[in-house]
């Protein structure tokens, strides 16, 4: 073991901070519904990438590693397409017949 | 593999491995990381079914506040670059101050469990069972206590992991000697992190 590069961590850690930032304003934006999702999705996986290229090391490794940790994302992807029929049975969506009783200070919401 | 060795430059090993001999603790955590990866992914696509389905999904980010939880993500990412910092001073050959970031990483993991302890307390109070609430579909609560008690779990597990990697630091005889094993721990450490920009996202801001 020789030299170890390491990425400009402290940058990375503003990028994060800021991305966080934008996430909690994106929120409250007067836009539908579902492009807030789509953005806080993408926000996520974005953050995701840089701490698994950077913090982990992803982007010196080599490709070995790099598939390994693809394979769960190729998983996740499929697993989300499986169920994605499901989300669009509207007309069998369930509810709950008996709620449980509400202490007072839930009340409030 | 002929030719990963071949990109690599200098032969690392006489066997047909691209791998030098440290590389295969990173390569036995990051198969690990990617196993938990696949538990996660399917807890959060069930999450994710489990919410589309239902016609009286609670409404989470006025549920549950994010306010607490968005200083425990700010907490956590502090925390992945504490954890770094260690490796960065270790690779300098300075042992007590990667020793005291690996600390401060710990102490930051600690931090997190108890306020996600306060958390779950502040919730289970106004009603959020893990068997029912008075918002709405009683699988909410059964998800919510699930998942981040889930990721919870690898946080304890995790501040434990950071501790006995402070005890490998300070054994082995020089500082360089223990590199391998604080970046693994710190793989490790950063996947936590990873899951809870996930989590954070999916259960608490859509």
């Amino acid at each position: 073991m020789a030299e170890h590069k390491h990425p400009n961590y402290m940058a990375i850690f503003y990028y994060l901070a800021i991305l966080t930032a934008v996430e909690l304003g994106v929120i409250f934006l007067p836009i539908p519904k579902i492009f807030i999702a789509a953005l806080l999705c993408v926000f996520a996986v974005w953050k995701a990438a840089l701490v698994a290229m950077y913090f982990m090391h992803l982007k010196l490794e080599t490709r070995t590693l790099a598939l390994i940790a693809v394979t769960p994302l190729t998983i996740a992807t499929l697993l989300v397409l499986v169920l994605l029929p499901d989300g669009f049975a509207v007309a069998k969506k369930t509810v709950d017949e008996k709620k449980v009783a509400a202490p007072a200070a839930a009340e409030k919401h | 593999m002929s030719t990963a060795t071949a990109a690599h430059g200098a032969a690392v090993e006489p066997a047909e491995s691209p791998l030098t001999p440290e590389s295969w603790g990173k390569l036995g955590m990051w198969i690990f990381l990617a196993g938990d990866a696949v538990g996660f992914g399917t807890l959060l696509a069930g999450y994710g079914a489990m919410r589309a389905t239902s016609a009286d999904w609670p409404n989470p980010y006025a549920v549950l506040g994010i306010n607490l939880t968005a200083l425990m993500t700010f907490l956590l990412i502090c925390s992945s670059v504490t954890m770094v910092k260690a490796l960065e001073w270790l690779s300098r050959g300075h042992r007590d101050k990667a020793k005291m970031f690996l600390a401060l990483t710990a102490l930051g993991g600690a931090i997190f469990v108890s306020l996600q302890a306060f958390e779950w307390t502040h919730l289970i109070h106004r009603g959020l069972h893990i068997n029912g609430n008075p918002w709405g579909a009683s699988l909410f609560g059964t998800s919510f206590f699930l998942v981040t008690g889930f990721h919870g779990l690898h946080v304890t597990a995790g501040v434990i992991y950071l501790l006995a990697t402070i005890g490998v630091v300070s054994r082995r005889p020089r500082p360089m000697d223990s590199y391998n094993f604080v970046e693994i721990t710190g793989l490790y450490w950063h996947f936590v992190d990873l899951v809870w920009i996930m989590v954070f996202t999916f259960m608490y801001l859509l």
